[in-house]
């Protein structure tokens, strides 16, 4: 039996998107079969992160609504054999699909694949409902910033609720400059105010917004950004990974400057 | 942290954490202004047939109680203060 992971923040823009979409390919770079599902019904974008957008058929108000069978709308990465996305639909909203009917798809989901990770639309309304509805773990996304940290309390006293065992906390976009001048949160500042467990900080790294453009999570490779989400994934499968030097980019030349 | 340090003023992030963990205070003892209205009107009503009450001096919020009096966690903590100005003696 797989694990049902959601990755919700309340708060819009602050990665949940781009952090399922790194988070899936790693655990696929792992070897583990991964299916990714887009609950944002009406405003799809995990498919354009993962740059799968022209190979949607289906999407999961069909499979709901019986107008396909589950498989044909599993779409297959282009790079990874053993990730699958199965996106959301553009043309209904939210109360298409009910909490119920999302627990009974990851369950069916989860007798298959090792990781089923749910990307969550922003906001606590259905569409958030939907989302937990069948989470074994929820990954909390949020960055150093009031507004987002407010929110993602608000979200982690929303998962306690509603009885999700386990909330772990990802604080994305962090600056090393900025919060070394004291001009920004660090993740342990953020960690002091909301009461979880830290999985991972992702630095805020140009090289995301490159990746994004293409269409290819960058996990794993070697900007600060693609280590970051690739040390959350193997936290995520149980290893213990020590946290990124996230200051360690300037490398030799930075540090002979810095001197 | 530098001697330099302790003459400077307050960074951006002191005061980022300082107001988040105010009003999350207020956040997670989730209390609507309606709510926070309703239960002051009804402390006004009860402590009415003991006291005759200073209105304009009334002061009642959601605060918290620290984390270093209360074994580390910080809790919210109804605080009040209420003004009186005669004892109402003759009640029943």
């Amino acid at each position: 039996m797989g694990e049902v992971i959601v990755v919700t923040s309340g708060k819009g823009g602050v990665g949940k998107t781009t952090s399922t979409a790194n988070l899936g390919t790693g655990l696929a770079k792992l070897n583990k079969k991964v299916v990714l599902i887009d609950t944002d019904i009406g405003l799809r974008n995990l498919d354009v992160v993962m740059g799968l957008e022209n190979r949607i058929v289906y999407n999961l108000v069909d499979v709901i609504e019986g107008n396909c069978k589950l498989k044909q709308a599993l779409i297959r990465d282009k790079r990874y054999e053993t990730l699958f996305l199965l996106p959301a639909a553009q043309t209904k909203d939210k109360t298409s699909v009910t909490p119920d009917q999302m627990k009974k798809l990851t369950q069916q989901l989860a007798e298959e694949f090792d990781y089923v990770l749910l990307d969550c639309p922003a906001g606590i309304e259905q569409g958030f409902k939907n989302a937990i509805a069948g989470a074994d773990r929820a990954l909390v996304v949020t960055t150093p910033e009031v507004s987002a940290v407010r929110d993602a309390d608000r979200i982690i006293g929303l998962l306690e609720a509603n009885e999700i065992k386990k909330t772990q906390l990802i604080v994305n976009r962090l600056r090393a400059e900025m919060i070394k001048r004291g001009d920004m949160m660090s993740a342990d500042d953020v960690l002091d105010i909301l009461a979880v467990e830290l999985i991972g900080q992702v630095p805020d790294d140009e090289h995301i917004v490159v990746a994004t453009n293409n269409g290819e999570p960058l996990v794993g490779d070697n900007s600060l950004a693609g280590q970051a989400y690739m040390n959350i994934c193997r936290r995520i499968t149980g290893e213990q990974v020590p946290f990124l030097d996230l200051e360690a980019k300037k490398g030799l030349f930075g540090w002979l400057k810095k001197k | 942290m530098k001697l330099s340090d302790l003459f400077k003023k307050k960074t951006s992030s002191d005061i980022a954490k300082d107001r988040l963990k105010l009003v999350l205070v207020s956040d997670r003892a989730s209390c609507s202004p309606e709510l926070m209205a309703k239960i002051r009107s009804d402390i006004i009503e009860v402590l009415s047939k003991y006291a005759e009450i200073d209105m304009d001096g009334i002061d009642i919020n959601i605060t918290h109680i620290d984390a270093d009096e209360n074994g580390g966690k910080t809790a919210p903590a109804l605080y009040a203060n209420i003004p009186i100005k005669n004892m109402n003696h003759n009640v029943k």
